[in-house]
């Protein structure tokens, strides 16, 4: 990295792994805070698993390209294959939930309970 | 390339996917017919899995050894036991859709992929295809509210739970530089190369995978998932599923990692220590008896661990021999909870249980071998199965954690003996309906491998020791 210098155009920063790293676990802390704070809607869960593989997606090919290996990024093109099929999977169930409860709130997921 | 290796899977897979058209095109109700062939290509893919030669293939993807043979062999065991059982329970469920058979064999193929993981991309692959086809299952009775309320949490953890194995993955392919299980132990074997972030991605795939056999503090949704899926579904996600998710814990920790005991036994030892109290305490307080088997399953997985912190081969024995023991019991009693129906409806309270042996001795006696064994009373083959656990835990000199497990297995056995209480001494309770042949015969033939056991352990004991040696060699 170069040094900085104050009031001048021209500092250049290089964005390193720890950089996608440190994003990459900010998104992870966003999306499992998503799943667990949220009291309201189950969509907004499913978006959050989202951005939980997202993130993981991130940190495999920032790896790869840091390695100079390919296996992160093929294992990259599976988790997005898995997460399609998964959140296709997560909407039909919300459906079929959805149709029988009336209501998708998370606070009333609590037939069960114990 | 060597392809030749994962015939079993490739003909299991295509078995599912005949059965899936074959459901689709004919007229009528398929689910019968359906369940049949799904049994029968079971059946065929252990026979393939006999013949497998041991190897490895795919570019090290893909591992065949006789531990991969054992596991596999218990899956399809249990997933075939599973069919049959849904069998007596779809005609009163509106459950008979061809759909049910092809999902467990779909889901049977991801978890053979499991047994046979060497990497952690076919790790994490096999991992998906079961976990996604146990979401549906658990929520296939779709005009109950129950059975999608279980389904939709099953789901929400679940999918939290591969995110969470995935970073861990990430993390370990970063900071090992590679995601195969024998270039993982070569780089592991230098103490230097082990890092902070390589001990935080191991923690985060132990806690992915513990999520799968619902050990403690990931078990929340093991309660509310086991009571609101439909009963057939509750057996299967109680056996074959948490085979297969043992299976990988244990060839990954004992595997690649192996170098690394000192980091992760603590971390298996609190794990066990921890699901086995919750699975006899907390079980205390039930009156569903679905609700009471997912904490007992809680507890069982819990001993299973203590075999694998031992770390040797007595112990991978013992984690071994307990899972098939585990299965036909589960299967059994699942068997038994599937004929509680009075009047053409399900009961599932221990309540409910009041003098069965006044009405239906043959399934009182069963049920009752069946918690016997549970509580671990000898001669029953759950003895023995904590027997193998606790001696190989003992010859290590972890003699604190043996003692927890048979104090936690005395306090489980309250719970276990009150239900044969129930049954024996109770005022009789209306007879239930007469039950289907299909799950008589699951419960007959788990009543006999748990009985007859200690008579003919020689051959599962060798299969379940040479299983453990071709892992640590």
């Amino acid at each position: 990295m170069n040094t900085p210098m104050p009031g001048m155009g021209d500092t250049k920063m290089v964005i390193g792994l720890g950089h996608y790293l440190t994003v990459s676990a900010i998104l992870l802390v966003l999306g499992i805070f998503g799943i667990f704070l949220n009291r309201k809607n189950v969509i907004v869960i499913l978006m959050s698993i989202e951005l939980i593989l997202l993130a993981v997606n991130l940190n495999l090919v920032a790896f790869s390209a840091a390695l100079a290996d390919l296996a992160g990024q093929v294992m990259a093109m599976f988790v997005l294959t898995v997460a399609a099929a998964e959140a296709a999977i997560g909407l039909a169930i919300v459906v079929i939930y959805s149709r029988n409860r009336g209501s998708i709130e998370v606070e009333d997921v609590t037939m069960m309970k114990g | 390339m060597n392809w030749t290796l994962a015939i079993p899977e490739i003909v299991l897979s295509c078995c599912g996917m005949a059965i899936l058209l074959y459901g689709v095109l004919s007229r009528g109700n398929a689910f019968f017919m359906s369940s049949m062939l799904s049994v029968g290509a079971l059946l065929l893919t252990g026979v393939l899995v006999l013949s497998t030669d041991a190897g490895s293939g795919f570019f090290g993807l893909f591992i065949t050894d006789a531990f991969s043979a054992y596991i596999k062999l218990t899956i399809l065991v249990a997933a075939a036991l599973s069919i049959v059982m849904a069998l007596g329970y779809a005609e009163h469920a509106n459950m008979q859709r061809f759909e049910f058979p092809v999902l467990i064999l779909l889901c049977s193929v991801g978890m053979l992929v499991m047994a046979s993981a060497s990497s952690l991309m076919t790790l994490y692959m096999g991992i998906e295809l079961m976990s996604l086809s146990i979401y549906v299952l658990a929520a296939f009775a779709r005009d109950d509210l129950r059975s999608s309320e279980a389904g939709l949490k099953y789901f929400v953890l679940g999918a939290l739970a591969s995110g969470l194995l995935l970073y861990g993955i990430s993390l370990v392919y970063g900071f090992a530089g590679s995601m195969s299980f024998d270039a993982l132990g070569a780089a592991l074997a230098d103490p230097k190369k082990v890092s902070a972030g390589l001990v935080t991605g191991i923690v985060f795939i132990v806690a992915g995978l513990a999520f799968k056999i619902s050990a403690v503090p990931f078990h929340m949704w093991t309660p509310d998932v086991y009571e609101g899926a439909p009963t057939p579904v509750t057996a299967f996600m109680g056996t074959a599923p948490k085979v297969a998710a043992m299976a990988l814990l244990v060839r990954s920790l004992a595997g690649p990692f192996s170098d690394l005991l000192g980091q992760w036994q603590q971390l298996i030892i609190l794990v066990s220590i921890a699901s086995m109290l919750l699975g006899s305490l907390a079980a205390i307080g039930q009156s569903n008896i679905k609700r009471l088997m997912a904490y007992s399953s809680i507890g069982h997985m819990g001993y299973a661990l203590i075999g694998l912190a031992a770390g040797t081969p007595a112990g991978i024995r013992g984690v071994l021999i307990y899972l098939v023991t585990y299965v036909f019991m589960n299967s059994g009693t699942f068997a038994c909870i599937i004929a509680m129906r009075r009047r053409g409806r399900a009961v599932e309270g221990i309540a409910d249980l009041g003098g069965l042996s006044k009405t239906d001795p043959g399934l009182a006696l069963a049920l009752a071998i069946f918690m016997f064994s549970m509580a671990g009373i000898p001669p029953f083959s759950g003895f023995w199965g904590k027997y193998f656990i606790f001696s190989a835990a003992v010859a290590q000199g972890m003699w604190p954690i043996a003692v927890i497990g048979v104090l936690t297995s005395v306090i489980g056995a309250y719970y276990y003996v009150r239900i044969i209480k129930v049954m024996y001494f109770d005022n009789a309770e209306p007879a239930f309906d007469a039950r289907p042949a299909s799950l008589s015969f699951v419960a007959a033939a788990s009543c006999i491998f748990t009985t007859f056991f200690f008579l003919f352990p020689a051959p599962l004991v060798a299969a379940a020791d040479a299983a453990a040696r071709a892992l640590l060699g």
